[in-house]
């Protein structure tokens, strides 16, 4: 057969993206593609430019050059809101909540980008709420909930838009190691299913992580990100074992160093 | 529903209350307390629910005035009809504001001296040219007729302002339960977070002041039905945008009855510094100024909040 292993074409798809603030090169030449139904993880020392280049994938910075392509559209520098409508959502790394607002407020913000009528979306709202844990908290407001609850709230919101792609951005920062356990099935199902939380599957995940007992756990690929540059791509063992991705971390010469040691 | 209950509470207290009332006092106090709650509650609209903080809001009053004013006396055009025109000019003024300062993305202090500007602006040009009457201003002729929206009693004039005042707590009360309402206090609590989520801020803020400026025109077309006269100064002077602002303020803002309640308890602590003081010019702003100081020092939440306020502090909590 003529397309037998033909690779389907990616979900999210980023061609030599590229961004400088005055002399920073925060994101320099980077090309990365998500494969639908995946859950893709990427990683890097802290200022490696991981948020930035999420910015860029959603529309909250414009890159100098490359292209994002998103769900078989050209969306380069395309705004926000409008790619949240054409299906990719972003959380941010530090919650945003709208403070004032309840739980079940804060969501239904997100279910209302598909469903005009307010007790719909409400209803949405709380159904969501349940799956992810927060169905206790729905009535308080979202600035009284604890750093857990607001990484709910965060993904709940985000959940709501009914995305085709989810970008998390560190969902599990800051979680204790218990709150980590309780989050990583909820990921887990986000991506694929799962018939007990009543989540449906099917959306596509791209996570910034820190936790890489997550990344170990959850992802089905690793983009490694360093200085703005991708350095190592492939399974979590694969780069975890990848001299370039321990350097990255640890500096320059520890990869033999650590080997030598092992030895 | 429950908004619509105590809606309809509040317009038959108040219709009830004007029918058995005969002092002319009391009347006007009632009448001037509604006009200050409209342009409160205008204010409360873009302010309150959309986080906009104008200081301009006089740049919409004006609008309406005029054509308010210019339609009846020198085009002469019905009453009613005029009223239609003040509300469209002052929609389209504030969908041409707000589409290029929203569009330039102005927010706090920029977004309130933009606005304060566009204000001076239109009192400057309403000075210079010759179809507003220059510096001298408008007189309307009196004629006391349902049709020229003018009453020879109080009363008519507490029942067409009674009517706004409705309008706006309905559509302030729609804002509370629909998704352009939760997408503008999104906007209002967390912009960025609204726009991953899908809302576009500039057209749900666009929406938001134009929806606001449509009340406030109301309010300047009700100020020369009843007065019968404007000029620059009233039309697009800092009064009403003090107004409105400081009443919304007072009165909590991003509520339903905030706006009313502050815009009531203002006029009363008004009427009684005029009859401790006598007629001062001025001394109503000075209170005002002080009040206002006061709320946002000790009641951040405004009157209406206070017993959450009240509470926080004794939890030991800040407000």
């Amino acid at each position: 057969m003529c397309c037998e292993g033909a690779v389907a074409e990616p979900l999210l798809s980023l061609s030599s993206l590229s961004i400088a603030f005055g002399g920073l090169r925060a994101v320099q030449d980077v090309s990365l593609q998500v494969a639908p139904g995946t859950l893709t993880a990427l990683i890097g020392p802290n200022g490696a430019g991981k948020t930035t280049l999420f910015a860029l994938m959603s529309g909250f910075l414009e890159p100098d050059a490359g292209t994002v392509r998103f769900d078989g559209h050209d969306i380069t520098g395309q705004p926000p809101h409008l790619n949240a409508r054409a299906g990719m959502t972003r959380t941010f790394q530090v919650v945003q909540p709208f403070a004032a607002q309840t739980v079940r407020e804060n969501i239904a913000v997100g279910a209302h980008l598909r469903e005009p009528r307010r007790a719909a979306a409400l209803a949405a709202a709380e159904s969501i709420a349940r799956r992810v844990g927060l169905a206790p908290l729905l009535d308080k407001p979202a600035g009284d909930l604890t750093v857990a609850g607001r990484k709910r709230l965060e993904l709940a919101r985000a959940l709501a838009t009914r995305p085709k792609l989810l970008l998390l951005d560190e969902v599990l920062a800051g979680l204790n190691p218990q709150e980590i356990e309780d989050m990583i099935p909820i990921v887990r199902a986000i991506v694929h299913g799962e018939a007990s939380s009543g989540l449906p599957g099917g959306v596509t995940v791209l996570m910034i992580e820190h936790v890489m007992q997550a990344v170990m756990n959850l992802a089905e690929h690793v983009w490694v990100l360093a200085q703005g540059q991708l350095i190592a791509a492939g399974t979590p063992a694969e780069v975890t074992n990848d001299d370039l991705v321990i350097e990255a971390y640890l500096g320059h010469g520890t990869a033999a160093r650590l080997r030598g040691a092992a030895r | 529903m429950k908004d619509l209950a105590a809606i309809t509470a509040f317009a038959a207290a108040v219709g009830g209350l004007t029918l058995t009332l005969d002092s002319g006092v009391w009347l006007t106090f009632i009448m001037m307390a509604l006009y200050a709650s409209l342009l409160a509650q205008s204010w409360n609209m873009l302010g309150g629910y959309g986080g906009q903080f104008s200081f301009g809001h006089a740049l919409f009053f004006g609008t309406g005035a005029y054509v308010q004013a210019i339609a009846q006396s020198t085009l002469g055009w019905n009453a009613w009809l005029a009223f239609l025109g003040a509300v469209a000019a002052a929609t389209c003024v504030a969908a041409f504001v707000g589409a290029l300062t929203f569009r330039y993305g102005l927010k706090g202090s920029y977004f309130a001296l933009v606005t304060l500007a566009f204000a001076e602006v239109f009192r400057i040009l309403a000075v210079s040219v010759d179809f507003t009457g220059g510096g001298v201003g408008l007189m309307l002729p009196l004629r006391e007729s349902f049709a020229n929206m003018q009453f020879a009693s109080r009363r008519g004039y507490i029942g067409l302002v009674l009517g706004f005042v409705v309008a706006a707590m309905l559509v302030t009360s729609w804002l509370r339960h629909s998704r352009f309402g939760a997408q503008l206090q999104a906007v209002r609590d967390n912009e960025d977070a609204a726009r991953a989520i899908g809302v576009d801020p500039w057209s749900v803020k666009l929406g938001a002041i134009t929806l606001s400026a449509a009340f406030m025109g109301a309010g300047g077309a009700f100020y020369v039905q009843v007065f019968q006269y404007i000029d620059p100064g009233l039309a697009f002077g800092p009064v009403s945008s003090v107004e409105a602002l400081v009443a919304a303020i007072v009165g909590g803002m991003g509520t339903l009855w905030g706006p009313v309640l502050g815009a009531a308890v203002l006029h009363l602590l008004g009427e009684f510094t005029r009859n401790l003081f006598g007629q001062l010019p001025g001394l109503n702003m000075i209170v005002y100024g002080s009040v206002l100081v006061l709320i946002v020092m000790f009641v951040p939440r405004g009157l209406s909040g206070a017993g959450r306020s009240l509470r926080d502090v004794l939890r030991g909590r800040r407000g």
